[in-house]
């Protein structure tokens, strides 16, 4: 099954009691993407998470890893890794002696591995230690040595950098992105938008268990738009041309001076700036302000209508200027 | 994919490496060896219960008291404080997930942590007999034993006899094991499970003492533990044993089905 897709989930939804917590979601990772799963906090991720790696059975849908069901059987999981939540481990045994369990249930020459993956973990020199004395961050990147004990093709990251101090997220980071380098598609979820811009290729927001994108980051910022920001020297008769310009909208003061607007296109912005120039406000400054992964972020998952959106975005590219 | 073996191998050496394996393998121990102290600084005897009055006579008494006296609670306890956890302990820590996660069956995983509580549970039973023998002969010498005949046997067939009777023994202990496994996976909770084994156990016992309930005595998962008495008569009394085989598997087999269905069935879910 060379050609079949990492990931390929259809129609997939889980019902806790009344609560749907995830609904219909549609989902496909390719071959060496680096590919963000975002969403806030119980948007249903890790319980998608949980179904690709068949611990969780799906009420309704599909998932299939290298064209092959998880809920149909372990053999699924072959080249597939990863963990869900903070990877847990026996707090009794060391962590090489957990390594050593889970080759020993991953057969091959897995144990083979061990310290050549401590190693890339940087954790050999606590090896002996018994996992319950283990920091959050090195047992993340525990997590990270026992899935690569699997020798995968796909890795499933479910918020790897949570809870981990700036050197551990700087050092993770580096780590999946040397990862991906290697060849290994990686699906990441997390909440933490620098992480999914620094890291992924393509992205899939998620809100209350919907998927409501999915695609690359270039065409989620192409579809917000952008806003200008314009300083002249006469502000009052710049806002009189605006009303007189087609394909110019939603004109406002920027907090810290100047005028913020909309553009139909940057033609409309060329000649309102030629416009400008006629009647005696010329332009000081005049540049586009796009608008951040965050602001899209929280357009998308907060659920207000297209202008409150518009709004947010346009009260952060206030900030920036 | 790895052999049932494998798995098997783990999950003994996750028992070998938690404090409860330890607890319950020292409490089979200790018991008797108070126990054996105990007689010899009293130099007393339990007459009112089978082989008590025999305790200074013959070493051989010792293990077969403590039968009598371990089937309330202790050793449906120290069954419990393994089988109760094996599953819950995975929910606790959190690891099912790891496990599941690698390339080992579901049922296979459930089919080694079954042999593994098993393991255990037969560990303490010899254990415990191991220990009222050596301590027993140590104290009251290794002689003859008078059965519950009346007829007296030598040491080495008193030995032997000894030896069956902890096997069959087993069998309620076993059938114990497979109500704890049972309650771990459905409670995923570690003190629920023991506590409800142990709870289930001693409900069986308090039907046995019910007036107007003797109809019910011979199905009874606490009367099986005294079936080893049938060894114990001249000639073999062998309906109180082969009565035991099949009670204790109609305890054991439909809990051990329903945890089978119940660990394969289930979702790994959140915390």
């Amino acid at each position: 099954m060379r050609g079949a897709a990492p990931i390929e989930v259809r129609g997939l939804v889980k019902r806790y009691g009344e609560v749907r917590a995830v609904d219909h979601v549609d989902l496909t990772v390719e071959r060496g993407d680096v590919f963000g799963y975002l969403g806030p906090n119980g948007a249903g991720k890790t319980t998608s998470l949980r179904m690709m790696l068949g611990l969780v059975r799906p009420d309704e849908g599909s998932v299939r890893l290298f064209d092959r069901d998880p809920q149909l059987g372990i053999a699924a999981l072959e080249g597939v890794a990863g963990f869900v939540e903070a990877p847990a481990f026996y707090p009794y045994l060391s962590a090489r002696e957990n390594l050593r369990l889970c080759a020993a249930l991953d057969g091959g020459d897995a144990a083979d591995r061990i310290e050549e993956v401590l190693d890339v973990v940087e954790l050999s020199g606590r090896a002996r230690d018994k996992v319950g004395g283990y920091s959050h961050g090195m047992r993340q990147r525990l997590g990270i040595a026992s899935a690569l004990l699997r020798r995968p093709r796909l890795l499933l990251l479910d918020e790897p950098a949570t809870g981990l101090d700036p050197g551990g997220m700087r050092d993770m980071r580096e780590l999946i992105r040397d990862l991906a380098a290697r060849g290994i598609t990686v699906l990441l979820s997390s909440h933490l938008l620098g992480e999914v811009e620094e890291l992924c290729n393509r992205v899939a927001i998620v809100r209350s268990g919907r998927v409501v994108y999915e695609g690359s980051l270039a065409e989620l910022r192409d579809r917000a738009g952008v806003t200008y920001l314009l300083r002249t020297g006469d502000d009052s008769l710049a806002i009189g041309v605006c009303a007189a310009q087609t394909g110019i909208e939603e004109v406002r003061e920027a907090p810290q001076g100047g005028l913020l607007f909309r553009a139909a296109g940057k033609r409309a912005v060329g000649e309102f700036s030629l416009a400008l120039a006629e009647s005696g406000a010329p332009p000081l400054e005049l540049s586009p302000r796009q608008a951040s992964l965050e602001d899209l972020f929280f357009q998308l998952t907060e659920g207000d209508d297209a202008a409150a959106g518009a709004a947010r975005m346009a009260a952060a590219a206030e900030e920036l200027a | 994919m790895p052999g049932l073996p494998t798995v098997y191998r783990w999950e003994l050496r996750k028992l070998r490496a938690q404090k409860r394996t330890y607890l319950g393998l020292g409490a089979a121990a200790a018991v008797p060896a108070i126990f054996v102290t105990a007689l010899a600084i009293r130099n007393g005897e339990p007459r009112d219960v089978a082989f008590g009055r025999y305790v200074h006579d013959t070493g051989l008494a010792i293990p077969l008291v403590l039968l009598l006296f371990g089937s309330v609670w202790l050793f449906p306890l120290i069954t419990a404080l393994v089988a109760g956890d094996i599953v819950a302990s995975e929910d606790r820590d959190r690891t099912l997930k790891t496990i599941l996660t690698r390339s080992v069956e579901r049922q296979r995983l459930f089919a080694a942590k079954a042999l593994a509580a098993v393991t255990y549970a037969t560990a303490a039973i010899a254990l415990s007999g191991a220990v009222a023998l050596a301590a027993g002969i140590l104290a009251s010498g290794f002689n003859p034993i008078v059965t519950l005949s009346g007829t007296e046997v030598s040491a080495s067939h008193g030995l032997a006899l000894v030896g069956a009777s902890l096997l069959v023994y087993l069998l309620p202990i076993l059938a114990v094991a497979c109500i704890g496994l049972l309650l771990s996976t459905v409670f995923q909770n570690s003190a629920a499970a023991i506590v409800g084994t142990l709870m289930f156990s001693l409900l069986l016992q308090l039907i046995g003492i019910l007036p107007g309930l003797g109809g019910l005595h011979p199905y009874l998962l606490s009367t099986q533990f005294q079936a080893w008495q049938g060894f114990l008569r001249v000639p073999v009394d062998w309906a109180p044993v082969l009565r035991a085989l099949w009670v204790c598997a109609l305890y054991a087999l439909p809990s051990l089905l329903v945890a089978t269905v119940v660990f394969l069935r289930r979702d790994v879910a959140g915390e």
